[in-house]
């Protein structure tokens, strides 16, 4: 913790956050996930514009509301925050490493892509039923038989993209 | 005090996410390449630790599960257009909050794309519920319901499973 900038051993880092786990589940009664949060923002920006728009009965399945796990994802750019602050990893960067290499720094380009990636990956993941954390990491805790084919899913679509995105190699 | 717990949670996971870098397009892309596995070894070593925990307070009706249906329609064809997303945005929805918060700000639009995605999936919803959710409907089962085998000899089998792979990832190098 006090060599700045060095990451931690994933293992440590990964049990503790599966410690967290099952601490939430014992204490909240919450099992980590993020995606309905997203379902819950956009249906609170849509009510406020016209309330016609969210009697649907996607939107009425959940209640338009500030709830646990939306708490839980503001928590999470906080807790990053205050990590990257600490250790001195916090950059402000508007192409990742990786993409500066391949396309180049402009930053537009990295913008539009990832917006058409948010677009696609969210309605995948509400369609599955949850995203990484919530069939990823929460399902297969649970051995949930959904987890196991979400899961796999999940990479093997990743695979397929980041392969036409990057090519061989 | 569940918006509290809410945010604690929030916090610490995004310390541990930010910490470990899996947080990073860098990161998920490296494993979507097969080239750095980082947030495989932290996914499985999260699950380990859940599992075990998990059931074990289970065990003494301490916590109940939340499983989540199993509908083959939906989680194939969702799980697939997910992760072809996800290797364009390079983050996944939690992940995308936590870029923005170690300065990352490329997730940002990432987001703003999730929110226009969410809304187009809650305006279609009602025609993939009379197709793609009919498909294959086994309801909320998990791998020892299916198989018929006690829950510890599985979560056993399954822990042997994962310290096999993280070996393996250990011993080709990644």
């Amino acid at each position: 913790m006090s060599n700045t900038g060095r990451p931690w051993n994933p293992y440590v880092a990964g049990a503790l956050s599966g410690l967290l786990a099952v601490i939430s589940v014992l204490v909240s009664g919450k099992y980590l996930g993020a995606s309905t949060t997203f379902v819950r923002a956009v249906g609170m920006i849509e009510s406020s514009l016209s309330q016609t728009l969210v009697e649907n009965p996607y939107f009425q399945k959940y209640n338009l509301v500030i709830d646990w796990q939306f708490m839980f994802v503001v928590g999470i750019v906080i807790g990053s925050f205050i990590a990257s602050q600490i250790d001195g990893s916090f950059r402000v960067q508007s192409t990742p490493d990786m993409w500066k290499e391949r396309f180049g720094k402009a930053w537009r380009p990295r913008a539009i892509v990832s917006f058409v990636g948010g677009v696609i990956a969210i309605y995948g993941a509400r369609l599955a039923g949850g995203c990484p954390s919530g069939h990823g990491l929460s399902g297969l805790a649970q051995m949930s038989v959904s987890g196991f084919i979400a899961a796999s899913c999940f990479f093997i679509g990743g695979i397929i993209m980041a392969r036409i995105v990057y090519g061989r190699g | 005090m569940t918006l509290m717990y809410g945010i604690i949670t929030g916090i610490v996971f995004g310390f541990l996410l930010q910490k470990a870098r899996v947080l990073r397009y860098d990161k998920q892309l490296g494993a979507l390449r097969l080239k750095d596995m980082t947030i495989v070894k932290f996914m499985l070593s999260n699950i380990i630790v859940a599992m075990l925990g998990i059931y074990f307070l289970k065990e003494f009706g301490l916590v109940e599960l939340s499983v989540k249906a199993t509908i083959l329609g939906p989680n194939i064809l969702g799980g697939l257009i997910f992760g072809l997303g996800w290797g364009l945005i390079g983050y996944c929805p939690g992940t995308s909050a936590g870029a923005v918060g170690e300065g990352r700000f490329d997730s940002l639009s990432g987001i703003l794309g999730m929110l226009v995605g969410a809304s187009l999936f809650a305006h279609t919803y009602p025609y993939l519920k009379s197709t793609i959710y009919q498909w294959g409907n086994f309801g909320k089962i998990t791998l020892p319901d299916v198989l018929g085998v006690n829950q510890w000899i599985v979560l056993a089998g399954l822990v042997v499973c994962y310290l096999l792979i993280l070996r393996l990832l250990e011993r080709k190098g990644f």
